[in-house]
């Protein structure tokens, strides 16, 4: 049942010896047979690099008593950073065949942590959508409810999590691509601020907005998986060279002097009433822990979807013209010239809502339409930045829900992208300003994980970890697991 | 009735700078390295890879900025250039839009005449090199096959963009010789045309002689040498006046130069210009450039060429176009010190003409580049000090000239072992005067009659019946005693 722990008891119980590392890979590695074909979250499995790895951790832990923080625990990985040696493919048939000869530095940080990588996890293509079920391989199922999607874009990363496949994982966040699936799959997610985890070595999607983040079952899993990939690191210029942060917890749980704001904007038309109200429950837990609650407004909230949605496919129609069968990754079987060889390879190698979203991002930086769109929406994201400047004089933390509903079945929204664009809507502006997002479990709504969204000053991370610890400490949400067959 | 068109020529020239390593990875930046080995996941556009700015890179554009006047923006950054190529690996270039990091300088060009203009510099930008190309047709859209190298992709580059200030050919030619001096002196490139490390492109447009419009442009790629520049220049402004003058009209377009054919033909027309979508690197945070750092790269400045050659034309008299020509290359202008340094600055305008004229012209004729100089300082210093003694006149010294050039001898000892030495001795002279007047008797009626050139064709002889060591005025003097002492005798 060792799959059943928390990634700090796993720690503990391989430090002291009386779990092996080997054991608990195979623990883990059985645990993903029996649930994986229903879930699906893994596009590939490390079996055996996992168990060469677990059968030094252990013959090392015999001389060496500091292996580091999350020795001998098993981690997946999103297939969107780079592992030297293992396939990478962003869930795109266009990187179908492509193994990177490079870690990303979270990667490298894992490593040196101690942590076992078992694999690395299915996720919309290229990390575009919010439900997983734009992979281009198959889509991932939602461990509460087989028939609805998981999330997304890490989709792969929050499902292996809450299907207790692996106690710990990386996604990455652009516009909620870990806080969306993380609430949709009841468990905690963590988008750190914006420069406090290196993006090298992360296939880029929109590179202003990108960041990589931890998947945990509880706020301290988190917390402690975050320690391990933060910091600073001279291969990404946008990386704000922190030291990485140590997150404390202990005590009663309180949130005494806190200063929570609520957005008014997010709680608008087209939540669902039952997530509604568990997020209210959730308010009024955190008053109840000390908290002083208050309204607020950031009145271009409203505009934040639509800046994102030109934003993001922009930066994404250039980081993916690299794509172009020309050094690797997929090429066209046959074509008559250059010409041709990018189109086949592109239009072969990318699915639909890639394709739409460089198209679109290539139509917003043409020439004639920059100004209205690309300038117009970074103006827009600048308003969006100072709306929370302005709410941050007041607060210290804001709560909203993270997404305004719960899981929805599996196809309901692909013939609507719209539709679906609009479940980020809580978390976009969160990226658009840079803040670190943090969503953890408070509750259920028709059976379904809903998820509570702490947004911090930047940097603050730390901090909003704390509060989220406070609130989980007082609560019996996160103990909830969904009831998947097989578990022995 | 004929109009008198004027030439306007902007240019656009890119330098590779050179730098230890690569503008956005810690790769060498090496020319002529095994295909594809200084190259990593950053410079190859891998998936996930990220650039980083190379702090030297900025340091040299920043010291060229400098030293063409520029002023140096305190907030510049980076953009991206989409277009789909081969040799780029990531199918952007990352450049600078509307920050670039060096503004309104510019540079002053010494013409033939000894007039100086100045040719204003619009902007300098950094930005990346791309890789090489080889293909097996023509271009990449008709050969079979091609091979892409990627050495060169990420090796920092700089663009410099003039105003439409050059008038001529020859102008253009002038001042892409003294930027790359420029630039030599800065030791921020090498400047090698041959590899590729300077390139330009050549905007020609033709007005009518006093109008105050510009005339439509025409760019030209693909042009790889200074004389191609210039060829390229002639042939468009020919092209342009030809069309004008038949009625037609000139469109703006982009050709390329056919450098072997000596003609350009259209590339691209202007409703066929590629749309790059030019937005903000979100890859690489703006670049701040304090006062503090400018000043401290300021600093570092060697002395440039115009500073050297106002000073020559002070200290010594030189004319500004034999200045101009002393300081157009960096070890030009230092042989030139060594030497006065040697000769004594009374014999610097003799320096001057030795190296300008033989010096050159041996050179050019062998080949040489301004760092294989053939001559030591101490070589010249010492023909000149026996110039100055009388030792040999000036006839003969151009013959030391080149044997010391040949053979690497100083001067003393080629005239030591050829027997070169001026015949100063009057009676022995007189002697052979008197042979050579005695000889020309034709000449000596002549001379009588009034023909004073005769004199001159006698002198021209003892000249050769000595082997040019006879000293020139005393020459003159004996044959004109000899002529006398000989009709004297008649």
């Amino acid at each position: 049942m060792s799959y059943k722990l928390s990634a700090t008891r796993l720690n503990r119980l391989f430090t002291a010896g009386e779990l092996s590392a080997v054991e608990i890979t195979e623990a883990t590695l059985r645990r993903i047979e029996e649930v994986d074909p229903q879930v699906r979250a893994f596009l590939t499995l490390t079996a055996d690099r996992a168990l060469e790895r677990a059968r030094k951790l252990d013959s090392r832990r015999r001389s060496d008593s500091d292996l580091g923080p999350l020795a001998g625990v098993p981690v997946a990985v999103k297939d969107n950073m780079c592992t030297d040696g293992v396939r990478t493919t962003c869930a795109s048939h266009i990187l179908e065949s492509y193994t990177p000869p490079y870690d990303a530095t979270v990667v490298e940080h894992l490593r040196a942590s101690g942590a076992i990588i078992i694999g690395k996890t299915n996720m919309d293509e290229f990390a575009m959508g919010s439900s997983g079920e734009n992979s281009a391989f198959f889509a991932t199922h939602n461990p509460w409810d087989l028939s609805k999607v998981p999330g997304g874009s890490s989709s792969g990363s929050a499902a292996a999590v809450a299907a207790e496949e692996v106690p710990l994982s990386l996604g990455s966040d652009t516009g909620g691509s870990i806080r969306q699936p993380a609430a949709l799959c009841g468990i905690v997610g963590l988008k750190p601020t914006y420069g406090y985890v290196s993006r090298y070595g992360l296939v880029a999607f929109a590179s202003s907005l990108d960041q990589i983040g931890p998947f945990a079952r509880d706020v301290e899993d988190g917390a402690r998986l975050f320690e391990v990939i933060a910091g600073g690191d001279r291969r990404d210029s946008t990386n704000a060279g922190k030291t990485p942060p140590q997150v404390k917890f202990g005590g009663e749980p309180s949130l005494k002097g806190v200063r929570l704001g609520v957005p008014k904007e997010y709680f608008g038309a087209g939540i669902d009433p039952e997530v509604k109200a568990r997020v209210d429950e959730a308010i009024v837990q955190m008053q109840a822990l000390g908290a002083t609650v208050d309204e607020c407004s950031l009145p271009h909230t409203d505009y934040a979807l639509s800046a994102y949605y030109i934003i993001a496919p922009a930066e994404c129609s250039a980081n993916l013209a690299r794509f172009d069968g020309v050094k690797y990754g997929h090429r066209t079987a046959e074509s008559s010239g250059l010409l041709e060889m990018y189109q086949k390879s592109r239009r072969e190698g990318f699915g639909p809502e890639v394709t739409r979203r460089i198209m679109i991002g290539t139509y917003a930086l043409s020439s004639g339409y920059y100004d209205a769109y690309y300038k117009k929406a970074q103006q827009v994201r600048t308003l969006v930045m100072r709306d929370f400047e302005a709410a941050f004089q007041k607060f210290d933390a804001l709560v909203t829900p993270t997404s305004p509903i719960a899981a929805w079945g599996m196809g309901e929204k692909t013939d609507d992208p719209l539709t679906m664009y609009l479940a980020d809507v809580c978390t976009i502006p969160v990226n658009l300003a840079g803040l670190p997002g943090l969503s953890l479990p408070c509750g259920m709504a028709g059976g379904l994980p809903v998820g509570l969204q702490l947004i911090g000053k930047h940097f603050d991370d730390a901090r909003l970890l704390q509060m989220a610890w406070a609130y989980e400490k007082s609560t019996q949400h996160h103990e909830a697991r969904p009831a998947l067959e097989g578990g022995r | 009735m004929a109009t008198n068109w004027e030439v306007v020529v902007g240019l656009e020239v890119h330098v590779e700078l050179s730098t230890e390593t690569k503008v956005w990875c810690s790769c060498k930046n090496e020319f002529g390295a095994p295909p594809n080995t200084n190259v990593c996941p950053v410079c190859l556009a891998l998936p996930g890879s990220l650039p980083v700015l190379n702090a030297t890179a900025l340091e040299y554009i920043i010291k060229a900025g400098l030293a063409m006047n520029c002023s140096i923006a305190r907030y510049s950054k980076f953009d991206r250039k989409n277009y789909f190529y081969p040799d780029s690996p990531s199918n952007y270039q990352i450049s600078q839009l509307d920050l670039p990091v060096c503004e309104n300088g510019y540079v002053e060009i010494t013409l033939r005449d000894g007039s100086i203009r100045r040719i204003r510099i619009k902007r300098i930008h950094l930005e990346n090199d791309a890789g090489k190309l080889v293909h097996a047709g023509d271009d990449v859209a008709e050969g079979e096959s091609s091979l892409v190298d990627y050495n060169r992709a990420g090796v920092p580059l700089i663009e410099i963009v003039t105003e439409p200030d050059l008038r001529s050919a020859e102008e253009a030619g002038v001042f892409l010789t003294k930027l790359r001096s420029i630039i030599k002196y800065c030791g921020v490139s090498d400047v090698k045309m041959e590899e590729g490390s300077m390139r330009c492109d050549v905007n020609t447009s033709v007005r009518p002689n006093g109008a105050e419009e510009y005339g439509t442009r025409s760019e030209l790629k693909n042009v790889n040498s200074f004389s191609a520049a210039m060829r390229g220049i002639e042939y468009e402004a020919k092209r342009h006046i030809a069309v004008l003058e038949a009625g037609g009209r000139i469109d703006q377009e982009t050709r390329s130069w056919r450098d072997t054919k000596g003609i350009s033909v259209v590339l691209r027309s202007k409703e066929d210009a590629e749309d790059y979508r030019y937005f903000p690197e979100p890859d690489l945070p703006p670049v701040v450039i304090t006062e503090v750092d400018v000043e401290r790269i300021r600093a570092t400045l060697p002395e440039l060429p115009d500073t050297i050659m106002h000073r020559l034309m002070n200290q010594y008299g030189l004319s500004a176009y034999d200045a101009s020509i002393i300081v157009s290359e960096k070890e030009f202008a230092e042989w030139f010190s060594r030497t006065v340094a040697l000769a004594g600055a009374e014999n610097a305008k003799a320096v001057a003409n030795w190296q300008i004229n033989e010096l050159n012209r041996t050179m050019n004729a062998r080949g040489l580049g301004p760092d294989q100089i053939p001559l030591t300082p101490d070589q010249l210093a010492g023909m000149l000090r026996l110039m100055e003694k009388g030792v040999i006149s000036g006839k003969i010294a151009k013959t030391i000239f080149e044997k010391m050039v040949e053979s690497g001898k100083d001067a003393e000892a080629i005239v030591r072992e050829e027997g070169l030495s001026q015949v100063a001795d009057e009676g022995e002279l007189l002697k052979v005067a008197m042979e050579v007047v005695a000889a020309n008797p034709k000449v000596v009626e002549d001379w009588k009659s009034g023909k004073t050139a005769a004199a001159q064709f006698l002198v021209g002889q003892l000249m050769k019946a000595t082997r040019g060591r006879a000293n020139p005025q005393l020459a003159v003097k004996l044959v004109t005693e000899a002529l006398e002492k000989f009709t004297s005798q008649q």
